[in-house]
């Protein structure tokens, strides 16, 4: 099949497919990312913009699709693969999905390629930016923060979908023909996430500062580290940079002919080293790749304008956000202050968790989480970041401590109803006898009662007169009534 | 050459329309949209970038892609209301239509006027309902989320069947292929109409043809 190409054709059909490789690894992981993408139209051609579509290039993301592809292309037996995952804070991680690029050998030997088959990419890769805004993962990725990041993994090779659970669904994204065979475009995602629904709403800690180990060891000989979905990684600040887009890219076809398609002419220079869009050169080797994300929900991630001083004070949370979790590690038992409540008759002093008449309290958690370190209580503030939070994971350099935690307790000194006072010791119970039966009135009693009806018959004529005396007082009364 | 036709069936509720329609019409016109053609010498011409912008729906539980061109989506948005508007004005049950027409035109002699020959049909029925609870409301923005989704793999599939599209015209005719009026993308020749039908199921209003900004229309 491959001598009725010829040889102009090969070169530029492998160029073509070589490109769409690494621009639909950049579309899928920055789907992934966590934010809403937005890129320019232009109506001048730039040069650099494969497929006229406006796709950025993320460097760390082209060096792993490149490291991955090892210098070969996509070709039938030879897929190239992104694994999509979930890790949560707590390290449980699990598949959402696989984007499989391959190849058949079904051949369109008539089809033109520097035409028709570049101008089929191009409506693949739009196909790719709609579909991967439906299938779940894009949901999650837009909610990754503090629960549980996204990671992307590139591999070349045969696809695997094991990790997808029983029950995934294929969605096809599309085919395009080539001379050389067919090149399909799909995604496999998992249906079940029961995983997730059991803890999705757990509250837990941040992810700063407890993963330590983000890696997660394949198998697999040829298959790569898994890495995070976002634009900045923490060792940028070390000065390893990856080879921009520039040293390695060539230009795009840009220009067509409208000349009957024997006669078709392409004018795009090859080899050339174009203006690639401005990317901030950073990065870091794929083996220090950081695990989290995005700022917590809410905030939106930006390509930093200074890259050093984002990472710096990604750094610096992660840092401060280490300092609130940690507690003395040797004490065996939590010392705080109970504060006095009602019928309580004890005094309020510091009392230890093992003296205290809790059920359980020999099991009371060793870093116990006050009130004032409870994130539901005192949110954190917002942190102006730039970048995702990177850095995160160098949690053993993280020092300080949150020191005597009684001393942040201010004794408040109240007396509600029925405690202890100095003057009438007295609880509950006692106050309920004491007042359960109470002495009668004494209006009610039959002795006063009798007595007090003589002495009343006895003054009766003299009320009687009296009464009469002032009864256009007591009419006026009863009008003033009415 | 006959026209391809397809029909996508959603049920909205009534402030959900204007967000359903958008994203499939712009899911639609991001396919067939390009760039800016620029002709140079010999018959050779260059394409310009077509970037591309996400978008939240504030009443679906869903986000779509569209061709990041302003004047494309004031285009949308405006028919869209139109639409939206007869279908709450019309007092029907709320059943309507919007079509979104991709053509060609032919050029006829004096005194016939040119010749539009769609080949490509896109009809999106709407039917809407009322809920009587906000949970109801709840249940129905994640269901037209997923149905929209389902929408949305339905015209990537027959997008990527890859028939008919109209050939790669000459700058003389470039203005018969794509809509050049735009400065920074250049979609396909394209009308969107609509129709409303009442609860007896025929059409009240009559079917309103909007046609784009068309240098050689008379």
């Amino acid at each position: 099949m491959d001598s009725d190409l010829s040889p102009q054709d090969k070169k530029d059909l492998d160029k073509f497919i070589k490109f769409f490789a690494l621009k639909t690894v950049q579309v899928i992981v920055q789907a992934r990312l966590g934010e809403k993408i937005c890129t320019r139209s232009s109506s001048s051609p730039t040069g650099s913009d494969w497929f006229n579509l406006a796709i950025k290039d993320i460097p760390e993301v082209t060096h792993e699709a490149k490291k991955a592809l090892a210098g070969q292309l996509p070709g039938i037996g030879r897929s190239m693969c992104v694994e999509i995952s979930l890790k949560t804070s707590e390290g449980d991680s699990m598949e959402l999905e696989t984007w499989c690029l391959e190849m058949n050998e079904k051949c369109d030997k008539d089809i033109k390629v520097s035409y028709t088959v570049y101008n089929r990419l191009s409506l693949l890769l739009k196909s790719l930016l709609a579909i991967t805004r439906v299938t779940p993962a894009y949901k999650l990725s837009r909610k990754q923060g503090h629960d549980y990041v996204i990671l992307y993994r590139i591999y070349f090779g045969e696809v695997q979908l094991t990790g997808l659970g029983e029950g995934f669904q294929t969605v096809r994204v599309g085919i395009v023909g080539t001379p050389v065979g067919t090149i399909t475009l799909s995604c496999a995602y998992r249906t079940n996430l029961a995983f997730m629904s059991s803890r999705q709403f757990e509250r837990t800690a941040p992810i700063m500062g407890i993963i330590i180990d983000h890696f997660v060891d394949r198998p697999f000989a040829n298959m790569g580290h898994m890495h995070p979905c976002n634009y900045r990684t923490a060792a940028e600040d070390e000065g390893v940079t990856y080879p921009g887009v520039e040293d390695s890219q060539e230009v795009c076809t840009t220009s067509f002919s409208t000349s009957p398609p024997s006669q078709m002419v392409i004018t795009g220079k090859e080899g050339g080293v174009p203006q690639a869009p401005v990317q901030p050169s950073h990065g870091i080797p794929a083996d220090q790749a950081r695990m989290p994300t995005c700022t917590p929900s809410g905030m939106t991630c930006h390509i930093p304008a200074t890259p050093s001083s984002s990472g710096e004070e990604a750094e610096t949370l992660s840092r401060s956000s280490e300092a609130k979790n940690n507690s003395p590690p040797d004490i065996l038992e939590t010392t705080f202050t109970r504060k006095v409540g009602a019928f309580v008759n004890k005094p309020a002093n510091q009392v230890t968790t093992a003296c205290l008449d809790l059920p359980f309290a020999a099991f009371a958690p060793k870093n116990f989480d006050f009130e004032e370190n409870d994130l539901m209580v005192n949110p954190p503030d917002s942190p102006v970041v730039e970048s995702p939070l990177q850095g995160s994971l160098h949690s053993d350099d993280s020092t300080g401590s949150s020191g005597p935690l009684q001393d942040d307790f201010v004794m408040l000194d109240f007396k509600p109803a029925f405690s202890k006072d100095d003057l009438l010791p007295i609880d509950l119970g006692t106050f309920y006898r004491e007042f359960q039966n109470p002495p009668q009135l004494s209006s009610l009693s039959i002795d006063v009662s009798a007595q007090s009806m003589a002495e009343d018959l006895d003054t009766l004529p003299v009320k009687l007169a009296l009464y009469e005396q002032k009864i256009d007082e007591f009419d006026a009364f009863v009008e003033t009534l009415q | 050459m006959n026209c391809r036709s397809e029909v996508l069936e959603v049920s909205v509720e009534s402030r959900q329309v204007d967000e359903a329609m958008l994203a499939l019409l712009h899911t639609i016109l991001l396919h067939r949209s390009t760039g800016k053609f620029h002709y140079k010498k010999e018959g050779t011409y260059s394409i310009g970038t077509v970037g591309s912008q996400d978008i939240d729906c504030d009443y679906i539980d869903f986000a779509f892609v569209r061709v990041s061109s302003e004047e494309l989506d004031r285009a949308m948005r405006k028919s869209v209301g139109e639409f939206k508007d007869a279908l709450c004005n019309s007092g029907s049950d709320g059943v309507g239509q919007i079509s979104l027409e991709f053509y060609q035109k032919k050029k006829s002699r004096w005194p016939f006027s040119d010749e539009c020959i769609p080949w490509e049909v896109w009809s999106i029925k709407v039917n809407v309902v009322s809920l009587a609870n906000e949970q109801e409301r709840q249940i129905c923005r994640e269901k037209v989320g997923e149905k929209l989704g389902e929408k949305v793999i339905n015209i990537v599939e027959v997008i990527n069947r890859h028939e008919y599209l109209p050939k790669m015209p000459t700058q003389s005719e470039v203005d018969n292929v794509f809509d050049t009026s735009l400065k920074d993308v250049q979609p396909y020749l394209y009308k969107i109409t609509y129709q409303i039908t009442d609860s007896l199921g025929t059409s009240v209003s009559t079917t309103m043809r909007r046609l784009i900004k068309d240098t050689l229309a008379l």
